[in-house]
């Protein structure tokens, strides 16, 4: 066959391959430009320190902001990450240090389906179980929600990292006569503990993006408590969070929240990318 | 074909036919040099052994004869390398046509686990577009043939090659390098990987080859170059010390640093 | 020197071992408690209209009772379906692009940027979907199509449905973009697997760049790139809010090009708070359960085919 033609279909391949790579990336740039450029305006003080109340605010020109929604995701998330920490560190230190138990292969084909299944699911399981009998929608439900949505991302990341972790330290470990747990918290989790960092931070920042499971069991609040600074109040009330109102915010038909909803927007994408950034540097300090 | 080889009588004495030749071959890798100033010639349809301890150069060598080079970022070739007289390096030069002429086969033997044994001999043959059902069919039983595989296969050609053992994938290798018909064929420690019995009888492949190709085999196996080859080369710190016919290099070298490698001294 | 009875390390290894097993135990019964409960509280509607036949009613009406899951299974279908074939090229390329063709700093880049596009949360896709690209695609694509229809192929209008901007179009496209990054991962992944050999085999044979990867390492990789794109498939199937947003939400068949649908997800989302009555409520989280049911099988499915299109593993 002809050797030009051979080369021209090399050189047209890596065209193609370009071209495909510019189709996905293009979006991405501008999805992030619009965010920034038509959000950042609706970014002023009130929009940290008052709430949202009524679309009436809106109509009379009165200080609105997003107060409760950004409290709201505070108080939820970290309720959620005390949750899903332990429990995630520890499947992910079973795993991977006592792959001789009998429930490891269970608990890793079931820790990698729950990683798999939409987060709107685990948001219907905390309705059925917590928001239903309860009869309210509220805060705790929802750090269930998003606890359960951090769960699997941790277990894995964790099991990932200790396994990273050369048998020599262990054997060190064991050496000096050190009992098999002590081994693991003193000398082993140390070693991997950048890659367990990464593994929180990466599910913290996906727990915090997600809307479906909270449109489910914390429902949404316009209103700031009447102490702002009590975290049951957030948990044991229906309460607000930033991906949630972003979506009511998008779908109402108000110019000016659609503002505020792109603030929102700005919030999230900056709280994605410090999380990454962080995790990134996390594991390069550590090579 | 030259018939007075199959007459069995001496043939009358000719220049022996230089196929491949190289003129002060020097790799670099970054700072370091891997080999310097290679010159060697390389007889028509004989085997030619290139001998060494590990990291002599001998493989790096071998790997500049097809420009297998050009592929890994920070290594520089000068020198030249002649296939019948014209340099494989020359400017304008292209580096896939060299690979047709001048086949490799790898330590590891490499067939595609994805492709049936038929389709592996032919690859190299499809890459150049022939693709008359007839042709490929008639290439692939002779390669197969060529490369003492075909009686062990002929019946399930269709079969994946990965079903192979070690020995017949390499002999497979082989024959998916003979395919495409070069003039020289390039072997990196083919057997070295392969137990004893699958190592006898690529060597003794070998034996029939070279009467088609010519053939450079680098070994680590001092005994198989004796067994095999025809003249020999001995490497050291990326230089040839010495070449000559296999026989003088091994009972008679001239070089005190030949005489202790062969003997075993070191390496 | 005194040394120490193994009982008093014996205590501490069996206290740690009890606590991770409670802990494991818990992940499991996460797991085990989802099945169950959606489980159960479908059983109302499923009793009412059917295993088979909640999911092949084509009618969903909380007025009169009466509920069938079609519509939203096929808007499921088709959008997860379109979005994997429009995304599954772009994605292989820019797998190879990072594996194959590109320096190093390049490289790394681009998989940031592709991370990046993972993390993105789908409501801010969403916002952008439903503010920007909606009426966007509306006025300059659909819009035109359905007047150029109008005047020259009246016939065609039916199922090219009311171009408000809103329905699977839209909402397919956003999807594409948004299961790319699963897709390139894993192929990317499977493509820098492959053994140096195999490469060398082919360059060896005289093959070009791509002649390198058509015939040694995109072979070679399927099955890390196919997992890949099963894995898309499934966070398609998933995919909630960007596509609740953009799809328009009819409870109606997804007859139409341009007219809005529903998927299992957004139909959830979308009557929720509506949901009053029990057999209303009991049905959209019948929808949860089939949608579990299908998630799992895929799922599954991405584990099984990495397992088996992976040279060396089994048999291949």
């Amino acid at each position: 066959m002809n050797l030009q033609r051979r080369y021209w279909r090399d050189r047209i391949m890596l065209g193609l391959v370009i071209l495909a790579s510019l189709v996905v990336l293009t979006p991405l740039l501008i999805v992030i430009w619009y965010v920034v450029s038509q959000g950042i305006s609706a970014l002023n003080l009130d929009f940290f320190t008052k709430d949202l109340g009524s679309p009436t605010r809106v109509r009379f020109g009165q200080p609105t902001g997003l107060a409760q929604a950004i409290a709201g995701t505070f108080f939820i998330d970290m309720a959620a990450l005390v949750m899903a920490v332990p429990v995630g560190i520890g499947a992910g230190m079973m795993l991977a240090e006592y792959k001789e138990h009998p429930l490891n292969p269970l608990l890793r084909v079931l820790n990698d389906t729950m990683n798999g299944m939409p987060a709107i699911l685990k948001g219907l399981l905390v309705f059925t179980l917590v928001v239903r009998p309860s009869g309210t929608f509220s805060g705790f439900a929802g750090s269930l929600a998003l606890g359960i949505v951090m769960l699997p991302i941790i277990a894995r990341a964790t099991e990932g990292a200790l396994t990273l972790v050369p048998w020599s330290i262990r054997e060190a470990g064991l050496a000096l006569g050190l009992p098999r747990w002590r081994v693991i918290l003193a000398a082993v989790l140390p070693v991997a503990r950048p890659g367990l960092v990464t593994g929180v931070l990466i599910a913290f920042a996906r727990a915090a993006g997600e809307a479906a499971p909270l449109l489910l069991t914390s429902l949404g609040n316009n209103f700031l408590p009447r102490n702002a600074w009590n975290p049951l109040e957030y948990l044991t009330k229906a309460a607000d969070t930033l991906p949630q109102r972003l979506y009511s915010l998008a779908v109402s038909p108000y110019e000016e929240w659609h503002a505020m909803g792109w603030a929102a927007g700005i919030i999230l994408l900056a709280l994605v990318i410090v999380v990454f950034l962080v995790g990134r540097l996390l594991t390069r300090r550590s090579r | 074909m030259n018939t007075a080889m199959n007459t069995g009588m001496t043939e009358p004495a000719t220049t022996p036919r230089i196929r491949m030749e190289t003129k002060e071959i020097t790799v670099d890798y970054g700072n370091n040099r891997g080999v310097r100033n290679v010159s060697l010639e390389f007889e028509d349809r004989k085997v030619n052994a290139l001998i060494g301890p590990s990291g002599c150069g001998k493989t790096t060598f071998l790997r500049a004869l097809n420009r297998m080079h050009d592929l890994m970022r920070g290594v520089t070739v000068t020198g030249q390398a002649l296939l019948d007289g014209d340099d494989i390096y020359a400017p304008g030069v292209d580096p896939v046509t060299v690979r047709r002429r001048i086949g490799m086969v790898f330590q590891k033997p490499t067939p595609f686990p994805t492709m049936s044994i038929f389709d592996n001999v032919v690859a190299g043959l499809k890459l150049v577009g022939i693709r008359d059902r007839d042709r490929l069919l008639e290439v692939a039983e002779r390669s197969l043939k060529q490369a003492a595989l075909w009686d062990e296969v002929a019946d399930r050609l269709k079969s994946p090659a990965s079903r192979l053992s070690g020995g017949q994938q390499q002999r497979l290798s082989i024959a998916r390098a003979l395919a495409v018909e070069p003039d020289v064929l390039l072997m990196d420690e083919p057997t070295s990987s392969l137990d004893p019995a699958a190592t006898r009888r690529i060597e003794e492949l070998v034996g029939v080859l070279k009467e088609d190709v010519t053939i450079i085999i680098v070994t680590h196996n001092m005994q198989q170059a004796a067994r095999i080859s025809d003249v020999t080369s001995f490497f050291l710190d990326g230089e040839v010390i010495e070449t000559g016919p296999t026989d003088k290099m091994f009972t008679n070298p001239e070089d005190e640093r030949t005489e202790q490698y062969v003997t075993g001294r070191f390496g | 020197m005194r040394i120490t009875t193994r009982t008093g390390s014996r205590w501490g290894d069996r206290a740690f071992l009890t606590i991770l097993t409670i802990f494991g135990l818990s992940v499991v019964a996460i797991a085990v408690l989802m099945a169950w409960t959606l489980g159960r509280d479908a059983l109302g509607p499923l009793e009412r209209f059917g295993f088979f036949g909640f999911l092949t009613g084509t009618r969903w009406d909380p007025v009169s009772g009466t509920f069938g899951a079609w519509p939203f299974l096929l808007g499921t279908l088709i959008t997860s379906v379109a979005a994997l074939a429009l995304s599954f090229l772009p994605a292989l390329g820019l797998a190879i692009l990072s594996a194959e063709y590109a320096p190093k700093w390049l490289a790394t880049a681009i998989d940031y940027i592709v991370d990046l596009l993972a993390a993105i949360p789908s409501v801010v896709l969403g916002i952008w979907g439903i503010l920007v690209l909606a009426p966007a695609l509306r006025d300059s694509v659909y819009r035109p199509i359905v007047a150029w229809a109008t005047e020259n192929a009246p016939s065609q209008l039916a199922w090219l449905g009311n171009p408000t901007g809103y329905g699977l179009v839209t909402a397919t496209l956003v999807l594409a973009l948004m299961i790319v990054p699963y897709t390139t991962a894993l192929a990317r992944d499977a493509i820098r697997l492959v053994p140096a050999e195999q490469r060398e085999a082919a360059w060896g044979l005289g093959a070009t760049r791509w002649e390198v990867l058509r015939m040694a390492v995109l072979p070679y990789a399927r099955g890390g790139i196919a997992a890949g794109a099963v894995l898309s498939f499934g966070r398609a199937l998933g995919e909630t809010m960007a596509v609740a947003m953009l799809i328009g939400n009819s409870a109606r068949l997804p007859l139409t090009l341009f007219g809005p649908a529903s998927t299992m997800p957004s139909v959830i989302v979308n009557e929720f708070r509506e949901a009053v009555n029990t057999l209303h409520l009991n049905s959209l989280l019948a929808i949860g359960f089939y949608l579990f049911l299908i998630s799992l099988v895929v799922n599954l499915g991405a584990a099984w085919i990495q397992r088996r299109l992976v040279p060396g593993n089994t048999g291949l």
